[in-house]
């Protein structure tokens, strides 16, 4: 026989802490690939041999019908090796992620401003882009739809309109003591993921492909470059090891650019690669949508809401996309952390000319929340009471008031508790009563504070879309290899799911290889999206583990006659019974036995289900709750401010990584905050991107770190059956940073002695928040 | 010829387009793609490496944006890049902090910063949250919210030690110092017209102007890259300033501050701020670290965009510039200098050479003011400067100048005049702002309303009132005590 091998790791070459096991604050996988620059982007990959580069031409008017495309220019320019226009495409010719409505390039009607025409491919990045801006068009300008209010006054959407109707909101509005209404206008956000879009795609022999990308959805990734390409999704193989940030940017929107190059493979014969330039990606792929929500409520003496009605307005843009189940998410969560009473609760979809809006972190919640905690304000400015005191009183109960619009009953509120702790590990009462008397003593600077909660729904929405695979090889050195239907985009799910195979083994993390996200590894899988990758992929890759550790045991107690429960793993060893075998040896002496050491491991999470023509179940497995503290300065002579402190405290469960939940935290809130202040998407009156460059939108910097920040994990578990009693952690955090708009909010309202709740959009911009206190002024006077 | 140190190894460029942008080089042509695009501006970071050169007090490490810098220009120089932290599989002591603090999550920011920290590590900047904030302030992260590079980066700087380039220096110097870097030669093009040209003296300067007059000056290139990788504009000719003797270096004396036009913004800082040191804040708000690493008076005068931010503060201080040719030079005040939108009365064959403040007069007033939506690396609302001079309390002279107003800077010799004489602690403030701000008549664009820019001008009048009226009162909200360091 052929001698196997060494072991990878022999009894006693581990460390004998558990370091690197579920719950341990290992550093991301990548760390140290990252910080040398070694750890590899699409970009990066080795360059295939006559590898050519692509560029894709924009549409300059954001409606109209494209009457003539004349890319005679295009293919003479320097350098071009192939053009493709939509009617080069074999297959389908519509994208569309969930409906209809994405042509792969412009297909008739022009849809938006920067809708790609069509795709080139040259010897190099340069001459591409170069020959991309040679074509000649013409276009019968159309008249662009831009708002919400056109669009509705054109009944332009793209979706049905959906209602939640929990009681008789109607007659209880009425009834209530007293009655308070709004509207927000509430701005979208780009991405500004640090790698671009980026595909490299490979012909293969037999017409299929290989495609290399930055894509959160493989699985979407393959089936649209198959469907485009009109060959079978076996022939598809797509490959993803890491992007360089994704925030929903990258779940639906990759796929275009990877179907573009596969076309221009397709006709070249030769691999193409196209990343998008910055200018290019900002203009061309979907954003946060910007929201019109409308509010009333009804509310008794002591501000305690008894009926709500909502009305959300989705900017879509010019497709449906995810835009569908982004609005409903913003239904879900437009009672944030408050029981409303009898409520009605209505999502529209404004159909608009301009990008497709698309996943981003929260995917609609955020917009949601936004509206609530901006009517609880001004419940509290009404009665006169502080905002905490009201916020407080309007949590969902836990016996009782604990039923949302959508009929789904919470089952698992923590926030009484939470709120109550982080108002004292902040000194929320003791702050207040000095930055009162700060604010009294300075005309010119006003501080402002706010504690805000966050209760979000873990899930998808989409029921299909709640399962996962895995798949696990143990090789006979005792090195494991490990795959798995998510995506690694920064958040450290590789990192979290190698821990957990590593517990399950007991062995150290390091004997856990983990590597590129494949469709031919894992099929049909999900986009790692809503905060689920940890929950779905954990669970799949213990379940895989746990198939080939019952193997091994299975094995163990055979081979070496003892009783199952006399094997334990641990500490990269296996102790069967009174003997300590390296797992490798174990691992060994199982393949010389015809043992299978491969594994595939699935999973689907429980108890969900959702009625979308009533509008009524439970769309979530369980809610993960925080609340954030945020105290600014706000200089009410230009609107300029600075976020002073934020003390947070926020429920993951039990943590399969502290170090890297903190750091979703953390970047979740500074990147929820860029949203709600310094972030402003604008565009001109005929539908351009005027905010396109990092020149003109301005993501927060270093500089906007509160210079005391204090996050702190809740500590209790999950009470659902999550892997390792953990939460899900991505999208929670970003809207904890709505404390930091209602602390500004309650700056503006010193100005007034609290009595008057400032008008106030997001993002709260310097402009904004000057305005604001303009309006203020005003309303003084006029009262006066 | 082109030569230069590529971490250790001496590299020598002779057919390379002129234009050809460092990052390029280092990712097609170098196969080093540690290095990453983000955006091609100068704006996230993520291209960042570090530059050494010899400098009277030694070898100097700055960082810089790769993507808008021609690597022309690194004639003479060592461009260090993430892969060369890395020696013997031991990672540099802020690579090693980061990973130890989770400072990286999707990690194509990360090389940058580690570069940034690493010119931070190099240099004699205090190990305080000041410093760091200062020198990160051209990285972006989009995932980690910086907190943990912050803590990194404080850990690293307390605990500052020897590493491998300390120990190299001398060689370095020394490397750097025989390293053949005359006038590049560029002739043998059969285009004359096609050149990265270094002139080292006024003289060289006036002839490769003769000889290649379309040719477009570069200095930082902070601006002019964005032609080639925003536009897609090629650069064929490209005279490159920073070595001509006189445009690169500041002399004090009692005549003046004398900038030369191709001095950075971080060699400049030292000579302004002792003068004038309520230029700090306006200073650290005008770009990025790298990019006053590398951005120049002469390139903010030269483009005379309406919202340079370094007119309106010449202008106020009342600064003069020279513009010289082959055959002589004239002497003018910055204000007269921008004729229009992006215009300049420079003629054919000239250039600016020599930027002129007046030396501190006792007793005079200084507030520059920018208005943003961030603090950090962001393009003014609204840039507002004003000077006093009082006399008695009694306004001897006042100038206003403004960026961001009009298609050009802004100043108002009416409004001015009209101020001159009054008792300037019991001016009627909210007159005189209602004055100046029916004297204005912005735009609205991407970054405000006309309407905001008009009534934020007048209220940072009135905070420059109550800044030299009223000591007692909190006036601000960011603290313009922010370190400087080079």
């Amino acid at each position: 026989m052929r001698k196997l091998t060494d072991a990878l790791y022999s009894s006693g070459t581990v460390p004998r802490q558990s370091s690197g096991q579920a719950g341990h604050p290992t550093a991301h996988e990548s760390a140290r690939r990252q910080v040398a620059g070694s750890a590899r982007y699409v970009d990066d990959l080795p360059e295939p041999a006559r590898l050519l580069h692509a560029a894709v031409g924009l549409a300059d008017v954001a409606a109209g019908s494209l009457k003539s495309l004349s890319i005679d220019a295009v293919r003479r320019s320097k350098g071009v090796r192939g053009v493709v226009t939509i009617d080069d495409v074999p297959g389908h010719r519509d994208i569309g992620a969930v409906f209809p409505g994405d042509p792969v390039l412009v297909d008739g009607e022009i849809l938006f401003h920067g809708q790609p025409l069509f795709a080139v491919a040259a010897d190099s990045y340069e001459q591409a882009r170069q020959a991309a801006l040679a074509a000649e068009w013409v276009i019968e300008p159309g008249t662009p739809v831009l708002t919400v209010e056109a669009a509705r006054a054109a009944n332009a959407t793209v979706g049905k309109t959906v209602e939640f109707q929990n009681g008789d909101s109607s007659t209880a509005l009425e009834r209530a003591p007293h009655q308070l209404s709004g509207e927000i206008h509430i701005g979208g956000q780009e991405h500004f993921y640090l790698e671009g879009q980026a595909s490299l795609v490979i012909p293969e022999e037999d017409g299929g492909m290989m495609v290399y990308t930055s894509s959160q959805h493989p699985t979407e990734v393959q089936k649209l470059v198959a469907e485009v390409l009109g060959v079978p999704f076996n022939q598809v193989t797509v490959d993803v090891r890491r992007m360089g940030g994704g925030f929903g940017g990258k779940e639906s929107q990759a796929a275009q650019w990877a179907c573009l190059a596969a076309l221009l493979a397709r006709q070249t014969g030769r691999p193409v690669k196209l990343r998008l330039p910055r200018g290019v990606d900002m203009a061309a792929t979907g954003k946060r949508h910007p929201f019109v929500n409308r509010w009333r409520l009804g509310f008794d003496d002591q501000g305690l809401i008894q009926a709500a009605d909502i009305e959300v307005n989705g900017v879509c843009g010019y497709s449906p996309d995810l835009s569908n189940a982004i609005v409903d998410r913003a239904m879900f969560h437009s009672d944030n952390a408050y029981f409303l009473g009898a409520s009605r609760v209505v999502g529209h979809r404004s159909k608009t000319h301009t990008v497709s809006n698309t996943a981003f972190r929260g995917f609609g919640g955020p917009q949601g929340m936004m509206t609530i905690e901006a009517a609880l304000d001004d419940i509290a400015r009404a009665i006169g009471e502080d905002p905490l005191t009201v916020r407080k009183r309007n949590l969902y109960g836990t016996d009782d008031r604990n039923v949302t619009p959508y009929h789904m009953t919470v089952e698992d509120n923590i926030l009484p508790e939470l709120i109550e702790r982080l108002e004292n590990d902040s000194d929320y009462w003791v702050r207040r009563e000095e930055i009162s008397e700060f604010n009294r003593a300075n005309p010119v600077i006003r501080k402002g504070l706010a504690l805000t909660p966050v209760k979000f729904g873990i899930s998808f929405t989409a029921k299909h879309l709640n399962q996962a695979g895995a798949l696990i090889h143990i090789y006979t050195d005792g090195s494991i290899h490990l795959n798995h239907g998510g995506t690694e985009m920064g958040q450290g799910l590789f990192t979290k799911v190698a821990q957990v195979v590593a517990t399950e083994f007991g062995v150290a993390l390091e004997a856990v290889q983990v590597s590129s996200t494949r469709t031919d590894k894992v099929p049909n899988t999900s986009p790692t999206a809503a905060s689920s990758g940890t929950d779905l992929n954990g669970k799949a890759a213990q379940n895989a583990a746990r198939t080939i550790k019952q193997r091994l045991i299975e094995f163990a107690t055979d081979h070496y006659a003892v009783r199952p429960d006399q094997i334990r793993f641990e500490h990269g060893d296996v102790i069967i019974a009174d003997q300590r075998l390296s797992f490798a040896e174990l691992v060994q002496a199982a393949y010389l036995n015809r043992i299978s050491l491969s594994a595939t491991g699935y999973y689907r999470t429980p108890k969900l289900h959702w009625d979308a023509d009533r509008g009524q179940g439970r769309p979530f497995l369980y809610f993960a709750y925080g609340a954030a503290c945020s105290e600014v300065s706000l200089d009410t002579l230009t609107g300029e401010y600075s976020v002073d402190r934020v003390d947070i405290l926020h429920d993951v469960g039990h943590s399969l990584n502290p170090a890297i939940d903190i750091g979703q935290i953390e970047g979740g809130f500074i990147q929820g905050m860029g949203w709600l202040t310094t972030e402003e998407l604008k565009w001109d009156d005929q539908g351009r991107l005027l905010s396109n460059s990092p020149m003109n939108y301005k993501i927060p910097s270093i500089g906007d770190t509160p210079p005391i920040f204090n996050v702190a994990l809740y500590p209790q578990s999950n009470r659902e059956d999550t892997i390792f009693k953990s939460k899900a952690v991505g999208e929670p955090p970003l809207m904890l940073p709505i404390s930091v708009w209602c602390a500004l909010r309650d700056a503006v309202a010193s100005v007034a002695d609290y009595r008057i709740s400032p008008p106030l959009d997001a993002p709260a911009t310097p402009e904004r928040l000057l305005f604001a206190i303009d309006a203020i002024h005003d309303a003084e006077r006029n009262a006066s | 010829m082109t030569t230069f140190l590529l971490n250790r190894e001496p590299i020598s460029l002779t057919d390379t387009d002129p234009d050809m942008t460092v990052l390029e080089y280092l990712r097609q042509d170098a196969g080093l793609t540690g290095t990453k695009e983000g955006c091609a501006s100068g704006d996230c970071g993520a291209c960042t490496v570090v530059v050494g050169e010899n400098t009277p007090d030694g070898l100097r490490y700055r960082s810089l944006n790769s993507c808008i810098t021609f690597v022309h220009s690194l004639n003479g120089k060592q461009v260090l890049t993430v892969e060369h932290l890395v020696r013997n599989g031991e990672l540099h002591p802020v690579q090693d902090a980061l990973v130890r603090h989770h400072g990286s999550q999707c990690g194509f920011c990360t090389p940058g910063f580690v570069m940034s920290l690493f010119a931070l590590y190099h240099s004699e900047a205090p190990p305080q949250r000041e410093a760091v904030l200062s020198a990160l302030s051209g990285n972006l992260c989009r995932c980690t919210g910086y907190r943990p590079i912050i803590d990194a980066a404080l850990e690293v700087l307390q605990q500052r030690h020897g590493d491998a380039f300390d120990l190299e220096r001398e060689a370095i110097e020394a490397e750097l110092g025989q390293m053949e870097t005359s006038v590049l030669p560029n002739t043998p093009k059969a285009d004359p017209s096609v050149g990265f040209w270094q002139p080292r003296t006024r003289q060289e300067l006036a002839k490769t102007l003769e000889s290649a007059p379309d040719a477009r000056f570069s200095a930082g290139s902070t601006d002019l890259a964005l032609e080639k990788t925003q536009s897609s504009r090629s650069l064929h000719g490209l005279i490159d300033l920073t070595r001509v003797e006189g445009l690169n270096s500041v002399i004090v004396d009692d005549t003046g501050i004398h900038i030369g036009a191709a001095v950075s913004y971080s060699d400049l800082e030292p000579a302004l701020l002792a003068d004038y040191p309520e230029a700090a804040e306006w200073l650290e708000r005008l770009g990025s670290r790298p990019i006053r690493n590398r951005g120049t008076l002469g390139g903010n005068l030269g483009t005379a965009s309406p919202i340079g931010d370094t007119p309106p503060l010449l202008i106020a201080l009342g600064a003069e510039v020279t513009l010289a040719s082959g055959h002589g030079e004239r002497r003018i005040p910055v204000a007269e200098l921008i004729t229009g939108y992006r215009r300049t009365q420079l003629q054919a064959g000239e250039w600016i050479d020599t930027v002129h403040l007046p030396r501190r007069r006792p007793g005079s007033e200084l507030r520059a003011y920018k208005i943003s939506k961030r603090f950090e690396d962001d393009i003014s609302t609204v840039c507002a400067v004003f000077y006093l001079e009082p006399d008695d309390e009694r306004v001897a002279e006042i100038r206003a100048a403004f960026g961001g107003l009009a298609a050009t800077p802004l100043w108002l010799p009416d409004w001015q005049a009209s101020l001159v004489g009054q008792h300037w602690p019991s001016l009627d403030i909210e007159e005189a702002a209602r004055r100046l701000a029916d004297e204005l008549a912005p735009i609205d664009d991407v970054r405000a309303s006309a309407r905001y820019r008009v009534r934020v001008t007048a209220n940072l009048l009135k905070r420059f009132h109550l800044e030299t009226t009223r000591t007692d009162q909190l006036s601000r909200v960011f603290n313009s005590g922010v370190a400087h360091h080079a």
